[in-house]
Formats: C-alpha cells, structure tokens, sequence
C-alpha cells in the first residue's frame, strides 16, 4: 500500500513537471510579444524585454522559470507590473472555490439521489423520465446553460441577480450552471453502477435474509457502486475550473476564470503560465487524493496491491 | 437481395422499433446531418455576406432564422456553423479514436514492461485537464479548425487508450487466442483479426462519445474567443457573437444554442444506447 501511495504521488509531482514544461515552451512559442502595443517604438520594446530577462537563451530563462516556481515564485505580470502573479491567484482564487466546491456538493448530491432513483425506481414512467432528462442536461454546454439561465431566471422572471456576488442569492445561478452536467454525469455513473450490484447474488441473499429495500440499497448496494463517483471527481474538479472561465465572464465575477480569460487576451505572458501551472496543480492534487482515497477505502484494490508487494 | 441481407435489415429494423432511443437519436442526427449538409448548398443566401439593410431583423418567411448584426442570414449561418462543428467533431473523433485504438491494443498486448510505461505515460498525460493544453496550443498556431484538432489530440485518445487497453488484456487470455497463438499465427494478425474484432462494441460506444466531445470544446473555445476566426463561423462562434445583444435579440442566441443541443441529444441517445446493448 505505501508502494503503491509513493508511486502515484511520484507520478504526479511528474505531471506537474511535465505540467511546467509544456507551458513554458508553448507560453514562449507563442506569436507575438506582449509589450507590443502598437505606439511604443522597437527601442523601447527591447529595453523592456532585455529588462524581464526575454533576450536571454530559452535555456536560460527555463532553468530561472523552474527555479522560481520550486521557491513559489512564479513571477510578476507583464500587463500590471508590479502585481505579482501568486498575489492574483490569492485574490481569485477563494472566489472559484467557493463557487466550484458548492457546484460539486450540488451535483454529487443531486447526481446520486437521481441516480439512485432510477436505478430503483418501481415505476416505469420515473425511470425514463429521469434519464430523458439527464440526457438532454449531458448534451447542453456549461456555458448555453449558464446563458439561458441567466435569461429566463434574471433577466425575464428577476427571481435572481444577473452580476456580481454579493449575497448567497448571487451565488445560485452560477452555482447550479456550473453543477448541470458534472449531476447529469454522476447520474449515470451512479445509475448504471448500481443497476449492475442489484442484479448481483448478494442482493438476492439480502432479500432472502428480509432486508429492507432502504437497507439494501443504503448499505449494501451503494457501498459497491460509489467507486466510478470517486474516480469521476478529479474529471468533474477539471471540469468546473474550466467551466469557470464561461460562467465568471458570464456572471462577472471576479474568479481566478475570468482572470485567464484576461490574460489571454492581454497576451500576458507569465499569468498565462502562472495560471495554468497553478489550475493544473488543483486537478492533479484533486486526481491524486481521490485516487489514494478510492485504493484505502476499497478491499479489493487493496488486497491487490498487498499481495503484489507481499 | 439475398437471404442474408434480408434477414440483416429485418434485425436492424427491429432492433430500432425496440429501442425507441436509438432510433429517436439517428433520425435526429439524420436530419440534422441533411440541414447542414444542404442549407449552405441551397440556400439563396451566403453565410458571410453582409447586408446593411435588414441588420437585426426578426425571423420571417425569408430568413427562417432572422438575421444578425450584420444583416446575415441566420438560418445558413447556423446549418454552415453546424456543419463545420460536426467536421472538427468527426476529424477529432477519428484521429483521436485511431491513436486509441493503437496506443491501447499495443500497451495490453505487448507485455508487461511496455505496458508499464505506456500507461505511466498515459497517466501522466491524463492528470493534466486537457483544456489547458488546447488552450495554448490554438493560442500558439492562431485561431483555426486545424489548431482545435490538434489540441483536441493531445489528451482525446486516453480513455480510448485505457478501454482498448483493458479488453485486449481481456481478451489475450481466451481460450480461442491461446489457439491462433498455438496454430502459430503471427501476433500481429492475431491482434488485428481476432482480438480487435470482438472489443468492437466498446470502442464504438466511446468513438460516438468522442464527437460531442470535441464538439462541446470546439463550442466552448469559440465562445471565448479563441475558436474558430471569422468569416467562417462555428456554432459557438455564433452563439458568442450574439452574446453581446442577447437582452435585445435572445433568438440570434436561441437558434443556434437549440441546434447544438439536438446535436448532443442525438449523438447522446445514440451512444447510451448501444452502451447499454453491450452491456447486456
């Protein structure tokens, strides 16, 4: 088991190293400097790159890059100078998160209670319903739902605010955007899994012992079909951090998504890199722990792995 | 007709009368396919062609759709958006679907070692979301269809990878591959004409799971502006463009958002479907 724990953090702290470079060398091939601005002549353009060290071999400038990043230091921003990159993710970040760790509560929640429901559900007319509706929320993108959200619910009917997140109503909206489609994938995952276990011989035995349904499926059934939820977390923590990007400009919040957004277009180079190595790092930590999470909580992966060290 | 094929269409048809979701899903996406396909060949108007005088105006007998900001006909703006969002769907899905297959087929079947450290790097690959990478890699080549795909490339092939992966290792150990082997059929043929073959099913159920995939990224990049570059247009394009009067003219935005939903449905029901046929 500690093998095991060791060899996948080794293999993440690679990603992230993979991670770093990738970025670097893409940030760096991409056209165009970032302090051509039109007006300002080729002199100056110089002088301020020869200042940020971008006349340098690229050699050079990764070795200092990868350097800072180990310190936490990745660097200031070309747009603002003065403000540095870790200080943005700092003011940004706690706003993603407490719209991300909301929207992942909701869809777990909602995703297993629907899930459960159709795989178990007596009535015929729920379970077609439940999945037709799930499907149709699978197939709308995170951000034509955040839009026609935003439409109906503020714009025509005024239940809630457009902009901004100033009160826990602000927060619905982007909230249950964000939620759609990760609830509608666990959904799914949660009602395919578990029409698997009922069919298995346990549950019979469970009927034959004159267990409850609620028992059955609460304690017995649910306990085998959780592990596709798990493993679809570290995805869903992907998915809401990109879906981010959409819902903050949509909803103009000022999150770590909209901040990317910004300085793609501001070509701001070093908060581009610093932004993806920072994001990329949150998923893979995320993938990391639910992936030691799942192996310590489930025997049988467990088992395997004792038996392979033993 | 002979006998066989006769008896081939009678399964298929009934086949779809049993499974109301499978047909709903291909008559959708039929029509669907048709519109994109014929809008921009028939259609009296051009997809970029602007026209100052009807700016903004609403859907009519003329333009089924109504017209945008610049006077361009809405309804082949979108069907031309459509088709070029099911052609970035469909490259991406087949490239990242042939890099799959063979990545997968290669790691369950050449041993231990090489599986190891395919699949590490695999891992690896796939720790990073891959929209970072798509991201940056259409911010370096330019806004285009061609950056999308490659993108779409870096990270698309690894669940098809690790599924393919995983019934080859299934299916190595059979008694009728043990037999080929004995018989003395070289590996290659083995892994192509026997193991392939019988992991069929679940490559296509992830293959159609590919396309509304890549679709959803292609959508969302150009919803941010970093898509597809005008004057071509892709769904996402459109929906982005009319993002900026959506309070005065929400139909400029519901059309094509309605478009690219059917397009997810259909492709959905389709997939669920014949996922739930394997598993049976």
């Amino acid at each position: 088991m500690l093998r095991y724990t060791l060899k996948r953090i080794l293999t993440g702290i690679l990603a992230l190293f993979v991670l770093a470079c990738v970025t670097f060398l893409l940030v760096r091939l991409m056209p165009g400097s970032p302090f051509q601005t039109g007006s300002v002549s080729e002199q100056v353009v110089e002088a301020v790159e020869r200042e940020y060290g971008l006349d340098r071999p690229l050699g050079e400038q990764f070795l200092t890059y990868m350097g800072n990043l180990l310190r936490g230091d990745l660097g200031i921003s070309y747009e603002d100078p003065g403000v540095k990159v870790t200080e943005i993710i700092g003011r940004t970040w706690g706003i993603t998160a407490s719209l991300g760790v909301p929207a992942l509560i909701v869809a777990i929640l909602a995703g297993t209670a629907f899930g459960i429901a159709r795989a178990v559900s007596k009535n015929r007319c729920v379970r077609e319903v439940i999945s037709a509706v799930g499907m149709i929320l699978a197939g709308i993108p995170g951000f034509a739902a955040a839009i026609l959200l935003l439409l109906v619910f503020s714009v025509q009917l005024k239940w809630f605010p457009a902009s901004g997140l100033l009160s826990p109503a602000h927060y619905v909206l982007p909230v249950i955007s964000l939620a759609i489609y990760p609830a509608a994938v666990i959904m799914r995952l949660t009602g395919n899994a578990l029409e698997t276990e009922m069919e298995k011989d346990y549950v019979l035995f469970d009927r034959a012992k004159g267990l409850g349904r609620k028992q059955i499926i609460f304690t017995h059934a649910l306990k085998n079909a959780w592990r596709p939820v798990l493993n679809y977390i570290g995805p869903a923590s992907a998915y809401l951090l990109t879906g981010s990007f959409v819902v903050e400009s949509i909803f103009t919040i000022p999150g770590i998504g909209r901040e990317f957004v910004n300085s793609i277009t501001n070509r701001d180079y070093t908060l581009i890199m610093g932004l993806t190595i920072f994001m990329g790092a949150v998923v893979i930590a995320v993938n990391l722990i639910t992936d030691l999470l799942g192996a310590w909580l489930d025997p049988a992966v467990r088992r395997s792995y004792q038996e392979e060290a033993g | 007709m002979t006998v066989q094929k006769r008896r081939r269409r009678k399964d298929l048809r009934g086949y779809f009368r049993k499974d109301r979701r499978a047909a709903a899903g291909c008559i959708l996406l039929g029509i669907w396919i048709l519109l994109a396909v014929l809008v921009p060949l028939l259609s009296p108007w051009s997809y970029s062609e602007q026209n100052a005088a009807i700016q903004n105006s609403l859907p009519s007998p003329a333009h089924w759709f109504g017209t945008d900001k610049f006077g361009r006909d809405l309804f082949a703006r979108v069907w031309y958006g459509a088709g070029l969002s099911l052609l970035v769907g469909l490259v991406s899905a087949a490239l990242n679907g042939c890099i799959g297959v063979l990545y997968g087929a290669v790691s369950g079947y050449a041993g231990k070692k090489a599986d190891l450290i395919l699949m590490r790097i695999a891992d690896v690959v796939s720790a990073i979301p891959s929209m970072l990478y798509v991201i940056l890699i259409t911010l370096v080549l330019g806004a285009g269809a061609t950056s999308i795909i490659l993108g779409l490339c870096v990270a698309g092939w690894i669940d098809m990878a690790r599924i393919v992966r995983g019934e080859i290792l299934r299916l190595k150990g059979t008694d009728f591959a043990c037999a080929a082997k004995i018989e003395g059929i070289p590996s290659i043929r083995i892994l192509t004409r026997h193991l392939l073959p019988n992991a069929a099913g679940p490559i296509t159920v992830n293959f159609i799971f590919l396309i509304p995939q890549a679709i959803f990224t292609e959508a969302f990049l150009s919803f941010l502006g970093i898509g597809i570059a005008a004057p071509a247009a892709s769904l996402g394009t459109i929906i982005q463009e009319a993002r900026s009067q959506m309070m005065v003219y929400p139909y400029q935005m519901v059309f094509p958002l309605l478009v690219l939903c059917v397009m997810m449905l259909a492709l959905n029901l389709i997939g669920t479907s014949l996922e739930q046929r394997n598993r049976r």
